[in-house]
């Protein structure tokens, strides 16, 4: 349970870890776009932990980053030819940031730091938690911004009509602005405990 | 040397697993994704000429050009498309015109990465409906002041370089569209 939970919110990979931030700023324009990279994450996470977890101990070690690396991609481009082949409008609007989640220091770093040296029920758990403090912490953001800079969440109007959009909000200025507000209210939150 | 052994037969056993994996999915799904993109450009083209009761490809080179023909299979309206650099990414859009090249009946845009609720609004109605029945006989032009030319498009506020990047492609297709024809004829 604490594996769980510790990716929520303790050691939550964005707010806390500061980790996956490429994906955190570029996809989080609108809520839906937040959501779906969050799933795919979900998907890439806790299959590579699992495989990671299951081959640890046969893989030596000199060349264990690029077995990860291999087992991710795999993943990975999995996720993407899915998205191309049942959510055609979601791949193209997700773009070039599908693929990237090989390279996502989340990924890499929960196989490594976790899966690595845990038993497999522990890395399966560790990695759902992980992926889904990703997923709520990109759609918190991304919904803040959309609302912020389109009046609207999950394409669903909001703010009434003779709101101004913020047009910076879906600039990545504005990722970093939310992003840098959200890190310091989850600061102030843990030092107040 | 019983090291490098160990690690040569791990590294490939699991690039092999990997591989074979990814060939599963890919043939599992591969059929589905070409059909997502033919069936895209067919509702493309119905779309933007509803007239056409069958298309026929023609292929220049290594261009594409669809020939719209009505129910006696005359030649109606030319469908082709028109690639370009936006602001992000390549902006790729399905063009049909008649004939003679000289009006347009639309244009969609099949493939783009702009800016969201920025340039992306490029894919909407309200920018996209300027091309319609739109006089091609001379190059358009991107403003962004209010419309004063026949020749003229509006630019979205605070995209125009989307915006221009649409019109200037259009542009060069369009150009390029009235060779192909003359070779065709």
């Amino acid at each position: 349970m604490k594996n769980f939970l510790k990716g929520l919110w303790k050691e939550h990979p964005v707010f806390r870890q500061l980790l996956g931030l490429c994906p955190t700023l570029a996809v989080t324009t609108t809520a839906k776009n937040g959501l779906y990279m969050g799933m795919a994450v979900i998907f890439v996470l806790v299959f590579s932990c699992l495989i990671v977890s299951l081959i640890k101990k046969i893989v030596p070690n000199q060349v264990r980053i690029a077995v990860y690396t291999v087992i991710i991609a795999t993943f990975v481009t999995i996720v993407d030819i899915f998205f191309k082949a049942y959510i055609p409008e979601m791949s193209k609007e997700l773009g070039p940031y599908i693929p990237l989640i090989i390279v996502n220091c989340i990924i890499l770093g929960r196989c490594e730091a976790f899966a690595s040296k845990n038993s497999v029920g522990k890395s399966l758990i560790d990695a759902l938690g992980m992926s889904l403090g990703f997923t709520w912490g990109l759609f918190l953001l991304a919904s803040i911004r959309e609302l912020l800079g389109n009046g609207t969440i999950l394409g669903i109007t909001l703010l009434p009509s003779g709101y101004n959009p913020l047009i910076v909000m879906i600039l990545p200025a504005g990722a970093f602005l939310v992003l840098g507000f959200l890190v310091a209210l989850m600061n102030k939150i843990e030092q107040a405990k | 040397m019983k090291d490098a052994v160990k690690i040569t037969v791990v590294l490939t056993f699991v690039c092999a697993f990997c591989a074979f994996l990814l060939s599963f999915v890919n043939g599992a799904v591969e059929e589905r994704v070409k059909a997502n993109q033919v069936a895209q450009l067919q509702d493309a083209l119905n779309k933007l000429s509803p007239k056409a009761q069958s298309v026929e490809e023609v292929a220049i080179g290594e261009d594409l050009i669809y020939k719209l023909l009505d129910e006696q299979k005359k030649l109606i309206a030319y469908g082709f498309v028109a690639l370009g650099q936006g602001y992000q990414d390549k902006i790729k859009m399905l063009v049909v015109s008649d004939k003679n090249l000289r009006q347009l009946e639309g244009i969609e845009v099949l493939e783009s990465q702009e800016t969201p609720g920025l340039g992306a609004k490029i894919k909407e109605a309200d920018f996209l409906n300027q091309f319609t029945k739109k006089d091609i006989s001379r190059p358009l032009e991107c403003t962004k002041l209010d419309i004063s030319k026949k020749s003229e498009i509006k630019a979205i506020t605070s995209a125009t370089i989307s915006s221009r990047a649409v019109v200037n492609t259009l542009n060069k297709r369009i150009e390029s569209m009235r060779k192909q024809v003359k070779s065709l004829n």
